[in-house]
């Protein structure tokens, strides 16, 4: 029996189920992974270490008592702390929710653990889920496993670097603009952001609404599509969540597909791309040449990349991002004000302007404040046709690209971020740089449609490189499918970082 | 010289915000229901907990297409929601979920009854849905409490056209619309539990000397009794016209701004409150956790054919074929249940008239004491039915029939088995009232002898000795048979 946490969520479950080891055990061999390693990630906002041990006690007691065990049978997992839970604190790394508790419990943590995963505890993020580098938590800026001077990536950031230094088994993520699949490229494991409506939002803190959706972080690809098996399905709780049966994504998974045509995007391989990225994924597409596929190259127009003379580079989407996400954000976030619950300011106010004035000053970061003074002003009273509403074509146009791109082709490579991690602090002073860390994978989010995240390769300073395969909406088998098919050819499939070997 | 001719016409449209008498609330399942304790009534949805989501109550749609359509209005083959963004402690979420740009349904008109027989008809402009918020409590010094019971109440809001020329049209209009909703049972629209909150805009339209003069609009917020309406409606006009008499070129529509005002119920008066360009930003966009409501033909017409006869309709109905007086039509057409009775009644062999005077007499009178409609006493068409026939028969006289009815209400048995066990049906038994007759004419013996001695005591000692006879019958007996009886023991 190899070490615990070097085990696959799936090896996990199939060891436990067969008596190889425990649920009890399993929830200890992590709950010591992260007292050891904590110290230099700090990855988690909160453990839960005794409701996870109570947990996993009741899950033995149910395989003793030879009770049928759901399929994730005490794998501990973790869980981006914009997810509400019934127990601990919900904080969203905010200072506005650090003592906040939630009444109820998110869908698909409740469906996570229905299938028996163990919550061991949940993890930081960038304050509610809106940065790239998880450096704008109140609480600490998480550390990336692989180098602990550079960035997880974000706002999953806790959750991918929890994974990849191996304190939990696999976890759960939000994604509005490239929060999971960013981090899981820069922290070596693998992220998927479901199509819009695949899984019920009620319980995620919201962020975008238009663009939010719960997803896996995990080692592999056959963990990740069996963390989406559980989680995804309609929920009658959240009216955008899609009517429409969940196909098994575990089946076939070591299938590869026959003639798969790859679509490469003409737009991302630019100069604005990493040389070592921009080889590494073409080194893949060579991959899946040999593998029989096919490779074409595609244009997605609006959402292409320009580099102005200065070299500042810019984007319809990011653009059109910006403006949705902030928009909805604004209205999101307003009801954090003092009176009802979270933080209240303690000065003394004079009336109820005061009152919402100084909690949400004291209570929101800077990123925040921006992110609500930018959506307030586009919508504002003669600016919503030249910002919100022309986002809203854009918008239009970018989701008809994707349309049309799969037309000539199944699933689209595309890089991930426009760089591998990039040292704490080092893009903390310039916010527009920071939003092009989202350039590749806000298309995404806007079109709706389904990415999976996986590594491509190490980097020359043994970083994760990223890349990310997008398909159809609702093409989530598919995509499990053509990542497991470049595990197999590749090398990358588990990568561990040496902080994390046992 | 004074122009004579100067014509004042107020200008006035009416939003009415309508509760619907859904079970639930609009975005999530807690009850709808006033009077509860603070926020018992409330869950994480409403009170807009981090994390959730709204999901629509397809009944409050149905039930605000039922009223739309009942005006005639346009309902939206496609229909979406929005978000108004505006903060307030009674609003958890610091926006209300609404419809903008895409309202459920819009152009239908209402006809209002006026005193003088005639109909005015104001036109809808549009009727929306939407959350209702909760209620700031000032209960204690110092303190303001908020009850989020009502957040998320589903609120149905009817935007007029400025068709009404005065306070009775717009009470008319007002009240029309309190009928309406209530027929169709889309709310209960009762003052006193907020079902109904009006808010008029109002100017005046002056002409003097071939010049026509406007008067800023006033908006008045929130006005949640008929009182206040008419109040807010009398004052504004007297307001606005002295106003524009000390300053006719200054107070104009064109210099100033429109302003809201407030009630005061203390003074009725209104009050300033904000000009337009301080007036919100609400920042409105479509609401991204709920889809667009895309309403089919056959949804429509599912509803449509609910909605059965409307009030002015049954009452022009009544006055034809029953021919009652607009009096007694127009009372039996404030709610569908009652006019039902009436008309199961008819139904069911009862003669119209009797049974309107049943229903408007003793029924009315009941109803009243009970502060409930006439249908809401509890009488069954068929006991009605079969009371009016006893009534035509003459089986039971005027008195008796209203002594039944408050019987019938209380208990499962018939109008006959009633007026048997409590003996009120008429004796028309000649051996029975002879015994009566008899024992008057003995225990009255000064009076016998007045009848039988003719002349201007005759007729008084006559009506007495009737009077004992039907109080030892307890009013049952035939008063025919008793004077004929009467007529032949004191005869010549």
């Amino acid at each position: 029996m190899p070490q615990i946490p070097t085990l696959t969520a799936v090896q996990l479950a199939e060891a436990i189920a067969s008596g190889q080891t425990s649920a009890l055990e399993a929830t200890q061999a992590y709950l010591a992974a992260i007292e050891k390693l904590e110290p230099q990630i700090a990855a988690f906002n909160q453990v839960l270490a005794d409701r996870a041990v109570q947990h996993a006690k009741n899950i033995d007691a149910k395989r003793q008592s030879h009770q049928h065990l759901p399929p994730l049978a005490g794998v501990p997992v973790a869980i981006k702390d914009n997810m509400c839970t019934s127990y601990g604190h919900t904080t969203c790394s905010s200072k506005m929710l650090a003592n906040f508790r939630s009444p109820y419990t998110t869908t698909a943590v409740a469906k996570l653990e229905a299938a028996g995963a163990v919550v061991l505890g949940k993890t930081n993020l960038d304050e509610f889920a809106m940065g790239s580098s998880t450096e704008n938590s109140a609480f600490a800026a998480t550390h990336n496993p692989w180098d602990t001077d550079r960035v997880p990536g974000g706002s999953s950031g806790g959750s991918a670097a929890a994974v990849a230094a191996r304190e939990c088994a696999a976890a759960l993520g939000s994604d509005t603009g490239g929060s999971i699949r960013q981090p899981a490229a820069m922290c070596g494991v693998v992220g998927l952001k479901p199509t819009y409506g695949r899984v019920s939002r009620y319980g995620l803190v919201a962020y975008g609404s238009s663009l939010d959706q719960i997803g896996p972080l995990a080692r592999d690809v056959p963990d990740a599509a069996l963390l989406t098996q559980v989680i995804a399905g309609h929920d009658a709780r959240d009216s955008t969540s899609v009517p429409r049966p969940v196909p098994d994504y575990t089946a076939q998974l070591d299938e590869p597909i026959e003639g798969l045509r790859i679509g490469l995007p003409k737009e991302f391989y630019s100069e604005a791309l990493d040389e070592q990225i921009d080889d590494a994924i073409h080194k893949a597409a060579d991959a899946y040449k040999s593998a029989g596929a096919q490779i074409v190259e595609v244009t997605l127009p609006h959402s292409r990349i320009d580099t102005d003379e200065a070299g500042q580079l810019s984007s319809y989407a990011v653009a059109c991002y910006y403006i949705v996400a902030m928009a909805e954000a604004a209205s999101n976030l307003a009801r954090y004000d003092g009176v009802h619950f979270g933080h209240r300011t303690d000065e003394p106010v004079g009336d109820i302007i005061e009152l919402y004035s100084k909690t949400r000053s004291e209570g929101f970061g800077e990123e925040i404040k921006r992110r609500i003074m930018l959506g307030t002003f586009t919508l504002s009273s003669g600016y919503y046709d030249a910002y919100y509403n022309k986002a809203l074509k854009v918008r239009r146009l970018i989701a008809n690209d994707f349309t049309e791109a799969f037309k000539t082709c199944d699933v689209l490579l595309c890089p991930v971020a426009p760089t591998t991690a990039f040292k704490l602090g080092e893009k903390t002073d310039d916010p527009l740089t920071m939003y092009l860390a989202d350039i590749y994978t806000i298309s995404v989010n806007l079109a709706g449609v389904p990415s999976l995240s996986l590594p491509a390769a190490l980097s020359k300073d043994n970083l994760p490189i990223g890349m990310q395969i997008v398909g159809p909406l609702f093409s989530e088998s598919t995509l499990f499918r053509a990542g497991r098919m470049y595990e197999k050819v590749s090398n990358v499939a588990r990568l561990t970082p040496a902080l994390a070997a046992c | 010289m004074i122009d004579t001719k100067e014509t004042v016409t107020p200008v006035i449209g009416l939003e009415i915000h309508v509760e619907l008498a859904t079970a639930t609330k609009l975005f999530c399942r807690c009850r709808n229901r006033f009077g509860d304790p603070p926020n018992t009534n409330v869950c994480p949805i409403c009170i807009g907990m981090p994390g959730v989501l709204p999901v629509m109550n397809r009944k409050a749609v149905e039930y605000s297409m039922k009223v739309a359509l009942a005006l005639g209005c346009q309902v939206a083959a496609f229909t979406k929601w929005d978000r108004k963004n505006y903060y307030y402690p009674d609003l958890p979420k610091n926006y209300q979920i609404s419809q903008y740009d895409l309202p459920l349904s819009s152009n239908g008109y209402l006809e209002v009854p006026l005193a003088d027989g005639s109909a005015k008809k104001v036109r809808i402009l549009r009727a929306h849905l939407e959350e209702d918020a909760g209620k700031n409590v000032h209960d204690k010094p110092g303190f303001t409490g908020v009850d989020l019971n009502r957040v998320g109440v589903p609120l149905l809001e009817v935007v007029s056209e400025p068709d009404m020329n005065s306070v009775e049209e717009v009470m008319g209009y007002a009240r029309a619309m309190q009928r309406l909703v209530r027929w169709l049972g889309a709310s209960e629209a009762n003052m006193q539990m907020g079902h109904m909150r009006f808010e008029p805009n109002i100017n005046l339209h002056i002409a003097r000397g071939g010049v026509t003069y406007k008067t800023p609009i006033v908006e008045v917020k929130n006005l949640n009794s008929f009182r206040a309406l008419e109040r807010t409606v009398e004052y504004e006009i007297a307001r606005q016209y002295a106003q524009w008499e000390a300053d006719p070129d200054g107070y104009s529509m064109g210099k100033l701004q429109k302003q809201n005002r407030g009630y005061d119920d203390a003074t009725q008066q209104t009050v300033f409150q904000r000009a337009k360009e301080e007036a919100h930003d609400y920042r409105y966009f479509p609401e991204p956790d709920l889809h667009p409501v895309v309403v089919d033909d056959e949804w429509r017409d599912e509803v449509a054919a609910t909605i059965g006869e409307l009030p002015l309709a049954r009452r022009a109905r009544y006055m034809e074929t029953y021919e009652l007086s607009f009096k007694h039509a127009d009372a039996l057409t404030q709610d569908a249940p009652t006019g039902d009775l009436l008309d199961e009644a008819v139904k069911g062999g009862a003669e119209p008239k009797r049974c309107v005077n049943l229903l408007l007499g003793r029924a009315a009178a009941l109803a009243n004491e009970r502060n409930c409609t006439i249908a809401q006493i509890g009488i069954t068409a068929g006991g009605l039915a079969e009371l009016t026939k006893m009534l035509s028969a003459g089986d039971v006289n005027a008195t008796a029939s209203g002594k039944i009815l408050e019987k019938m209400i209380a208990a499962d048995d018939s109008p006959r088995q009633i007026a048997q066990a409590q003996g009120l049906l008429v004796v028309r038994d000649a051996g029975q009232i002879e015994v009566w007759v008899d024992e008057a004419i003995a225990a009255n013996p000064q009076a016998a002898q007045d009848a039988r001695a003719g002349g201007k005591k005759q007729k008084r000692a006559f009506g007495f000795l009737m009077g004992q006879v039907m109080q030892k019958s307890k009013g049952a007996a035939d008063p025919a048979r008793v004077k004929q009886l009467l007529q032949q023991k004191l005869g010549p």
